[in-house]
């Protein structure tokens, strides 16, 4: 349900985005999202379609969801494994001094616009 | 017609929202004020847990408290009634409160004078851990009829917290609840986690709690 609130976030920032390029109409927003950001990517694209109609300089803006897989670090073994599969255990060595490396952002990587 | 171009923003999304998040903090920590973030599930007892805290602290502390809630002023009144400065803020549908709404409600609520504020967050145990507010301290409360298995299914909002309060902990054997399975799943997430079991009916545990947030806002306000 926070998908919304990142909509709007995302298009203040696109706003702002736009004032600084002097650009009038944004076609296409290429977004990066991380496996285990917490984002549900189809619950995304909805909240962005319904608000992007109020929105005059979205009205014709693509979304594109880029995904950046989960990558987790051993503390202990100091290894590398994919979080969504294996968790916060590391499936090396079993410890649990693991740490997320990446999978938890939502970045706007680009736009395209007029 | 322009030509079409490419802008690079490379720019998270809730960057504004941390942006704004520190703002807050900075500025009450100029203040000297210690903004203190409540989630949990609706009907975890927020309210209720407040009121524990309000009895314990107030004749020490100058509290103010900021109920937010998608509609009504039902908690805003209960707050109230026991003596603290306290404001209704409507998120008009929205699942959690953002900094910047959080910034509204601290003007519209005044607080140059108070020592610690409490933000009585949206029930809900997924969004609102993934807006920072600036608050120095995050707590969540557990209560036990959600079970001993919400850390596995909701694991944001207990890496997230400072603290976690297990309430309703006077109706755990009715519920089969293990709170050490609980702590045990949560601090597994997070190790600094503190926990309280506490009942917000019985006042059971609040003497602790309230003895670590005063100490807690002590510390901070000296650092200030």
């Amino acid at each position: 349900m926070h998908e919304m609130g990142i909509v709007l976030h995302l298009a203040k920032t696109l706003d702002e985005t736009a004032e600084e390029n002097k650009l009038t109409k944004i076609g296409r927003v290429t977004l990066q999202v991380g496996e285990v950001s917490g984002i549900m990517t189809d619950l995304f694209t909805d909240a962005f379609d319904y608000f992007k109609k109020k929105h005059p300089m979205l009205t014709e803006c693509k979304l594109e969801l880029e995904t950046i897989p989960g990558v987790t670090w051993c503390d202990n073994c100091h290894k590398t494994y994919e979080t969504v599969k294996y968790g916060k255990t590391c499936p090396h060595c079993g410890s649990g001094e693991t740490w997320l490396l990446q999978g938890n952002e939502c970045i706007i990587k680009e736009i395209e616009a007029e | 017609m322009d030509p079409i171009r490419i802008v690079e923003v490379k720019e998270a999304v809730l960057a504004d929202n941390d942006a704004a998040a520190r703002s807050n903090k900075e500025r009450m920590k100029a203040q000297n004020t210690v903004l203190i973030n409540l989630m949990g599930s609706p009907g975890a007892g927020k309210t209720s847990t407040l009121l524990q805290l309000i009895a314990r602290m107030k004749d020490t502390l100058r509290i103010g408290v900021m109920e937010a809630d998608v509609d009504s002023d039902v908690d805003a009144q209960t707050i109230g009634d026991a003596g603290v400065r306290v404001i209704q803020l409507h998120t008009a549908g929205l699942c959690h409160m953002d900094a910047d709404m959080t910034r509204r409600g601290l003007e519209a609520m005044g607080t140059k004078d108070l020592d610690v504020i409490f933000l009585e967050n949206i029930g809900n145990l997924v969004c609102p851990a993934e807006f920072e507010v600036g608050a120095d301290l995050r707590m969540m409360i557990l209560s036990v009829p959600e079970g001993d298995d919400k850390p596995l299914k909701y694991p944001l909002m207990f890496t997230v917290s400072d603290v976690m309060i297990v309430n309703k902990i006077d109706t755990a054997p009715i519920f089969d609840f293990d709170l050490a399975a609980a702590c045990e799943r949560a601090c597994a997430l997070n190790p600094r986690l503190a926990v309280f079991p506490v009942s917000a009916r019985t006042g059971e545990g609040f003497d602790e709690l309230a003895d670590y947030l005063k100490a807690f806002i002590q510390e901070r306000r000296a650092q200030a």
